[in-house]
């Protein structure tokens, strides 16, 4: 299992369309991949989970996988989140 | 043949096949089946049909009205590939051998309440996509159709009970000719946008949607506000032959395109139109508008999940003082709150939102969007005439603090050297009634007015313009409204300041005359209203009409006014 923390630094925090662009990014992969926030955790590749976490601006979030390609898929979800500016 | 009575909302005539912009019955109820495999089947092949008309509509939706409108489509497909929300219905199905679209319904009702359930507005509105999605789905497990009218592909008249923004931002004008409501008045959004649409549309008519069938031949002449179903051979002759006429009409009024507007006697005014985005530019200039009278900005704001950026803001404002090509452009500053919503703002509801935090209340509170606005507006200065407009503004106060921001804001920018044009004029919109009684202070230090007659009435008749019931009090031609539009052009000239309207009064034939007799310098209206405008003002002498000025504003209800109008200017 691979697993990151990151801190999100974006003013809307992860709703909409970062959220979107991440649940895409996720759902590429085979690995089984979670988002875990406030001491919930959801499927990654579930738009509405993630979104269901209301994740703020200043929030640390948990992303792990599991799976064979778990650590490709961490690595896209990392781009992903720095490249949108959503955090670090 | 049947005949409905409506509200006349935009000109022409039409006639076509009717196309019922409804939803259809989606009751679900609860079965037992037998093959469970081939119901989950069935359920996957809806999800796949249900995605692949997603798609479709994704694409037309981006190809006409840009990414930025079509992201909302592209979140429903997410939801459509949700593991969280398909796998528990597949689960469901297998567990209680029960039927996809119960199963379907029961899961998606269990996402719903949740996020109908959440503090932040935002996700509230999140539980209005489920329900989207899940009324895609359903409707292809019934084998019902939900109307598409992005889809549409031959001529129709669509027959609705009202047509919301985005059902409106979805409709192709190639095979649109004609709307018909059952509700709605002649300001409403449907009526607004039939007008910029350029396409004549009844609205009000009470039951269009009870008495038209789909597929049914319907005449809609908004020119009389008239809706004809199933016309006789007769009646559709007479029809074309109307057509014909207000065709030539048109062709008569298109020659005066060019021309200025002059009165009978030589009095010179402008005609502007009032514009909701850069689109609208094109029917600005083939009607022969003057200038803008008023820009709103709100519908930059609005349909999306966040706020514009700056340079988005920017080059919206460019592409209009461009196209406008020096032509005056008064841009009124974000006007948002009361009925207008922004979900991203996550603002409190309010009991009485036409009065509460709203227009410049907000934007001097949230002065971040307000500086972000007026930053990219004070960068567009450059490529034409721009004038700023502060909407709702009740005090001097206000007028004072918003104009302190944005010379703070040119200060900023000419400090970073990028260039902002010299003489931007400041005005506002007078549409409370506070404002328009002091108008001889604001005169003093404002450059201009514009009357915005829409709210002014509401809020001088104390009548919410919603609420129909109260709906006999919007009274444009009270002589409340008319001392109050006097008030207010006096107390400008007196300064030597300017005094435009840009509200649907200005383009209204029976108004006309006596706005100008009351020596209004600039009507804003519908595009389309401008060339009938001008026509009518040539025909009109400014002395005569300003001879009837004390007549008129000495009395005592409009009927009165209305009958004296009518019989002198022969309207």
């Amino acid at each position: 299992m691979a697993e990151k923390t990151f801190n999100i630094t974006a003013d809307t925090g992860i709703h909409a369309r970062p959220a979107t662009i991440l649940v895409q990014t996720a759902s590429k992969f085979e690995a089984d991949i979670n988002l875990e926030y406030n001491g919930k955790t959801v499927n990654l590749k579930s738009i509405m989970g993630v979104m269901s976490l209301g994740i703020p601006k200043g929030a640390t979030i948990k992303v792990t996988a599991s799976g064979a390609d778990e650590n490709d898929a961490l690595q896209a979800i990392e781009e992903t989140i720095k490249k949108e500016g959503l955090g670090e | 043949m049947i005949q409905l009575s409506g509200i006349a909302a935009s000109n022409g005539i039409a006639i076509a096949k009717a196309y019922r912009l409804e939803e259809p019955d989606l009751t679900v109820s609860k079965k037992e089946i037998q093959n469970i495999r081939a119901e989950i089947e069935r359920f996957e092949q809806s999800v796949e049909s249900a995605k692949a008309e997603l798609e479709v509509i994704k694409n037309s939706t981006e190809e006409r009205l840009g990414a930025d409108k079509a992201a909302i489509f592209e979140a429903h497909l997410l939801v459509l590939n949700d593991p969280e929300l398909l796998n528990p219905v597949k689960e469901k199905i297998e567990n209680e051998a029960v039927n996809a679209e119960f199963a379907m319904r029961e899961t998606a009702d269990q996402f719903i309440a949740m996020f109908e359930a959440m503090e932040n507005e935002y996700m509230r509105e999140r539980a209005a996509d489920i329900r989207d999605v899940t009324k895609r789905v359903i409707a292809h497990l019934l084998g019902v159709q939900i109307p598409n009218p992005s889809l549409i592909n031959e001529e129709v008249i669509i027959v609705a009970e009202d047509l919301t923004p985005s059902d409106t931002a979805q409709l192709n004008k190639n095979f649109v000719k004609a709307f018909t409501t059952d509700i709605g008045g002649r300001t409403s959004h449907s009526a607004i946008m039939a007008r910029s649409m350029e396409i004549p549309a009844v609205v009000g008519t009470k039951e269009a949607t009870a008495k038209i069938e789909s597929g049914a031949l319907v005449i809609v002449d908004g020119i009389e506000g008239q809706v004809i179903i199933n016309p006789s051979e007769d009646c559709i002759a007479e029809y074309e032959k109307k057509r014909e006429k207000y065709e030539e009409q048109k062709a008569e009024w298109a020659k005066l395109k060019d021309e200025p507007t002059l009165s009978k006697d030589g009095h010179r005014v402008e005609l502007a139109a009032n514009i909701g985005t850069p689109n609208d530019i094109q029917g600005v200039l083939d009607n022969g508008g003057e200038g803008i009278g008023l820009y709103r900005t709100e519908f930059l704001y609005m349909g999306r999940d966040q706020m514009p950026t700056e340079e988005e803001q920017f080059e919206a404002y460019k592409t209009v003082l461009e196209r406008m090509e020096g032509k005056p452009v008064v841009v009124r500053t974000l006007d948002i709150g009361g009925d207008k919503e922004l979900p991203y703002l996550n603002l409190p509801k309010e009991l009485n939102p036409f009065l509460g935090f709203r227009a410049i209340r907000l934007c001097l509170e949230k002065q971040d969007i307000f500086r972000t606005q007026l930053k990219a507006l004070l960068r567009a200065s450059k490529y034409g005439n721009l004038k700023i407009m502060f909407p709702m503004i009740a005090t001097i106060d206000e007028f004072h603090q918003a104009k302190a921001i944005l010379l703070e804001e040119k200060e900023k920018l000419v400090q970073a050297g990028i260039e902002v044009a010299d003489d931007i004029e400041v005005g506002i919109m007078v549409e409370i009634p506070s404002t328009a009684v002091m108008a001889d202070q604001f005169a003093k230090v404002v450059d201009f007015f514009s009357i915005g007659t829409n709210d002014l009435i509401q809020y001088t008749m104390a009548a919410d313009r919603m609420n129909e019931r109260v709906s006999y009090l919007y009274q444009p031609y009270n002589p409340a409204i008319l001392r109050l539009i006097s008030i207010v052009i006096d107390a400008a000239h007196k300064e030597g300041k300017w005094v435009g309207m840009c509200g649907e009064m200005a383009g209204d034939p029976i108004a006309i005359p006596l706005l100008l007799g009351l020596g209004l310098d600039e009507f804003s209206m519908s595009a389309t209203s401008i060339l009938p405008a001008r026509s009518q003002i040539k025909k009109l002498s400014k002395q005569e009409a300003e001879s009837f000025k004390e007549k008129v504003l000495s009395m005592q209800t409009t009927e009165e006014v209305v009958s004296f109008v009518k019989k002198t200017f022969q309207i």
